[in-house]
């Protein structure tokens, strides 16, 4: 029966029908595969293995055997007492003892170095929506935000589509680790403003999604320094902060403040999640912890768009505030990260595969442009499509987030069994040994 | 005063102008590079806290709020011109309201003398029945188990940003038992978000630019001032109705409102109803929906239907869903969506649950597109399709619901009656929309925040005022009465009397 699909006589925004969502590009093939083909350990032991996805599943464990011994924080005890409360519960200051319980998790993970305060801290329905309220809040439409390479490529989407605000990349590359200089700050913000374009803030993702590494402190200093010169807002996204793989090696933004005597905060904002560090990115949860007071009132304003569900809310204050709990989950969570890690980069080396160094992250930064035909996109794409289609891994080119020299690759090795990962180093040294022989 | 003399004399002499502009300049340069030295160091280890006035309260006197604004060094880095206009306390008296009721809640026994709430349209009844099944039900079933194993796997990790089919189905089942039957939701037309507010707000990002606008009959729930125009740019055009036909909308009305948007060059882009209407509570007619199709088709625009209280109804006439009317007729079905939520229907307003329904495609590739910035939490989905697919409780909820609001309406307008304050009709709702214009000073909105004003601090209860709904006839408040206890009706009766004890034409005559 053939269904007709009347044309839309009445018109759309220009926000719906724009590509700015990006779904359009050759990389969701690599999804599309994946989804058309899934492995799986016993039933499709030839399928694509995802390794495009940065998802923590190393320590569900542990998530399980906290709320098997505490069903409280799952169903508000026996005869619900507390229950209508939390129903009814809508503020968008959210609830107190969850902020509380996050501002010590926070604490807890920067092993004390850094104090958060519960009030500055806004909820959001996962950090998507607070990256995408922070920037309606810092940028006017037409605005720029800028944004070191590689970066995550929701980015493009979550901060540009229904805010009309632009990103400038400021270039990084091998030369030097990738690191963020103030020469490259100075290029993108000049860049900018050759395209006319008001730069209202620089974002910068620390440990970095592509890179898998910690900012050094000395890098902190320069970024937190040139966004004073400009007098632009400073965004640090420690999505990743609680996956480092030894605590000592992260320095959030909140120490380099307080060693400042929190001088020049007020244009200073964070953006975390439980997505990452505690693997449970199907609860939404995201906050923004901002400095600047007038950014916090409006930001919980804004917040009734994207408010956490009390529910969860009750749940996670009760698993966050137990101590013990969260003392073992982020030990035992940064043990199990390291463990993959090394696996994975031995594995790589086997194969003759060199990575960035990195100590953070659900992934790793591979360097495979010893295998490009030639150092352009094409010949990475090319390459990309290969490892997909004939090894069937799925993992990210650097293309696809901007990467200024092609060859680099993000795979992740925390969404899957250790078995599962054997897999896939045996595929990708299989793949090798082939090239080589070739 | 001594550095004014020589700048005078500079500025009338021949290099005045520039001198004139340079030296001030130079001053000014000084002065800043003086304050800056000179600024109190901030101390050590703690970050400095907020402003300790609550950021959600706007005092009623602009001068205070002003002053805590600026009060303490915000810094010189500038924020958008959007969050500048959210950031301005908010003076309108539906929040102020609310606020001050929620600092002083009145309890019959802890607080007999706080504030009574009756803005917030919250619906209390019914919470023993959810305790109830929770307390039979909960247990892990958010977890899942799987062979016996607690199983986290199922709800950790990225769900699809709309909802999981689960529950779609058993929100379509929900609303389909709610509109009693008459209608079926297909779950492949939903999308879930985080409650109805940025449903509303997600359709008017899909269906308007910034700078068109939309038609909304007034008066209107002060919330979609907030929703529809805080972020997108996108206006609202009053369609104003009147109580001489019980603040039925006009098809007149509406086409006077889009001739005279369009001579000042703004484009329409859709209407947006509330059915049940918030704050009246009335319903729109089958005939009204054929009509606002009609005029839309006519129009070529959108019609969003916010039916959010359509499992809230008391009275005996039917509601008729826009769902249910396109199902009948060959209307373009392209041009309608419909807004949903579980707030009201279910008491879960904190649960964050929300629904786009729509017929048009593209609107709903869209839409599923735009949920990753507001979607339902995991564990909620879970607990909730557990509850919606126990067909039992929910059958049983519905009924109770539906009789204790009658009961709690028929006793709350009775009241207001006796003290000579009329109603309007209406079947549905958590509220009703009471006249208390004869007893306002001036037949004025000032009159009429006069009241409200005396209402909540020398009557101790919170209502909503019909301008801070944008109704053209003042004197008119929406009181919630689903928050309260038989007992405390005579309660509220009471303090109104009290409240407006010297007013003229009181509540002797019946």
């Amino acid at each position: 029966m053939a269904i007709e699909i009347e044309q839309p006589r009445v018109g759309l925004s220009k926000v719906a029908v724009s590509k700015t969502h990006g779904e359009d590009s050759p990389y969701f093939a690599g999804w599309k595969a994946y989804d058309e083909n899934p492995y799986h350990e016993t039933s499709n032991q030839s399928g694509v293995i995802q390794m495009g996805l940065a998802e923590n599943q190393v320590s569900f464990d542990l998530l399980e055997k906290y709320l098997e011994e505490h069903s409280e924080a799952s169903s508000w005890g026996k005869g619900a007492p507390g229950f209508r409360e939390n129903a009814l519960f809508q503020d968008y200051h959210g609830l107190k003892s969850f902020r509380q319980a996050m501002a010590n998790f926070m604490e807890q993970i920067r092993g004390g170095r850094a104090k958060f305060d519960p009030d500055r801290i806004v909820l959001t329905a996962g950090a998507t929506a607070a990256n995408e309220l922070l920037t309606f809040i810092l940028a006017d439409p037409g605005d720029a935000l800028l944004i070191p390479t590689p970066y995550y490529p929701g980015f493009d989407r979550d901060l540009r589509w229904r805010t009309s605000v632009n990103i400038v990349p400021i270039h990084c590359d091998s030369s030097n680790n990738f690191q963020i200089t103030p020469e490259a700050m100075e290029a993108a913000y000049q860049s900018a403003e050759s395209m006319n374009l008001k730069v209202r803030g620089i974002l910068i993702t620390n440990p970095s999604n592509r890179l898998g590494a910690t900012i050094q402190r000395s890098a902190l200093e320069q970024i937190l320094d040139f966004a004073v010169n400009k007098n632009i807002h400073l965004v640090s996204d420690e999505i990743y902060s609680g996956s480092t793989f030894s605590s000592s090696e992260f320095i959030s933004i909140a120490e380099i403040l307080e060693t400042r005597g929190y001088k020049d905060a007020e244009r200073v904002h964070i953006v975390y999640s439980l997505s990452k560090d505690l693997g449970l990115p199907g609860f939404r949860v995201g906050t923004i912890y901002s400095y600047n007071d007038q950014v916090v009132t409006t930001a919980r304003r804004m917040s009734s768009f994207t408010l956490i569900s009390s529910q969860t809310q009750h749940l996670l204050a009760c698993m966050l505030s137990n101590k013990e709990f969260s003392e073992n989950y982020i030990k035992t969570n940064r043990e199990r990260l390291s463990k993959r890690y090394d696996m994975i980069i031995k594995g790589l080396k086997k194969a003759g595969i060199e990575c960035l160094k990195g100590n953070a992250g659900l992934f790793c930064w591979m360097n495979l442009s010893p295998l490009l035909e030639k150092p352009t996109r094409e010949s990475e794409l090319a390459l990309w499509k290969v490892i997909l289609n004939e090894v069937k891994l799925n993992i990210s080119p650097g293309s696809s987030c901007h990467c200024s020299e092609p060859g680099w690759f993000r795979v992740c090795f925390a969404n899957m069994s250790e078995q599962t990962l054997e897999i896939a180093l045996e595929r990708i040294h299989k793949f090798m040994e082939q090239r080589k022989r070739n | 005063m001594r550095l004014i003399v020589p700048l005078q004399s500079v500025v009338q002499g021949r290099g005045g102008l520039i001198f004139g502009s340079l030296i001030p300049c130079a001053l000014f340069y000084f002065l800043q590079l003086y304050l800056k030295r000179h600024r109190s160091p901030k101390p050590q280890s703690n970050p400095p806290s907020p402003t300790t006035s609550s950021p959600k309260l706007a005092e009623m006197t602009r001068t205070s709020s002003r002053s805590n604004l600026f009060s303490r060094s915000i810094g010189q880095v500038r924020i958008s011109s959007r969050a500048i206009s959210i950031a301005k306390p908010n003076e309108s008296p539906y929040y102020i309201g609310l606020d001050k009721a929620s600092e002083d809640p009145y309890d019959r026994l802890s607080n007999p003398d706080g504030v009574i709430q009756l803005g917030l349209s919250e619906n209390r009844l019914c919470f023993d029945l959810i305790e109830k099944w929770m307390s039979e039900n909960l247990g892990h079933s958010i977890t899942g188990r799987d062979n016996g194993e607690l199983n986290i796997n199922g709800i950790a990790t990225y769900q699809p940003f709309d909802g999981t089919m689960e529950l779609k189905l058993a929100m379509a089942g929900f609303m389909s038992h709610i509109m009693g039957g008459a209608v079926t939701f297909e779950p492949s037309q939903m999308v879930l978000t985080a409650g109805a507010t940025p449903a509303i707000e997600t359709l008017c990002f899909c269906l308007a630019d910034q700078g068109n606008a939309f038609l909304v009959p007034t008066p209107y729930y002060p919330g979609f001032d907030r929703d529809v125009k805080f972020r997108t740019g996108v206006e609202l055009i009053p369609v104003h109705c009147r109580s001489t036909d019980n603040f039925a909308l006009s098809i007149t009305a509406l086409d006077q409102a889009f001739n005279q948007t369009r001579k000042h060059g703004t484009k329409i882009r859709g209407i947006l109803l509330s059915n049940p209407a918030n704050p009246v509570g009335n319903l729109l007619s089958r005939e009204m929906l054929y009509a606002i199709l009609d005029f839309a088709r006519e129009k070529n625009i959108h019609v969003i239907s916010d039916e959010i209280f359509a499992g809230s109804m008391y009275g005996n006439e039917e509601f008729v869903s826009m769902a249910e009317v396109l199902d009948s007729e060959g209307f373009d079905k392209n041009r309608v969506h419909i807004v949903y939520g579980l707030s009201k229907d279910l008491s879960l307003p904190g649960f964050r649950v929300g629904v786009i329904y729509s017929f048009n495609e593209n609107v709903l590739a869209a839409a599923r597109k735009l949920t990753r910035f507001s979607s339902v939490s995991a564990p909620t989905q879970r607990l909730l399709v557990s509850m919606l697919s126990d067909a039992r409780f929910i059958e049983e909820y519905i009924k109770t619901n539906k009789r204790r609001l009658q009961n709690m309406h028929a006793l709350f307008v009775a009241g207001l009656k006796g003290l000579n304050i009329r109603c309007a009709d209406s079947s549905a709702g958590l509220y009703c929309w009471a006249d208390m214009s004869k007893l306002i000073s001036s037949y004025s909105e000032k009159g009429e925040l006069e009241l409200w004003d005396k209402l909540l601090n020398v009557g101790k209860i919170n209502v909503t005022p019909g301008s801070a709904c944008h109704c053209i006839e003042p004197g008119w408040f929406r009181c919630c009465f689903t928050a309260l206890a038989e007992e405390d009706i005579p309660v509220v009766l009471e303090r109104i009397r009290k409240a407006v004890e010297n007013t003229t034409d009181l509540l002797n005559s019946s």
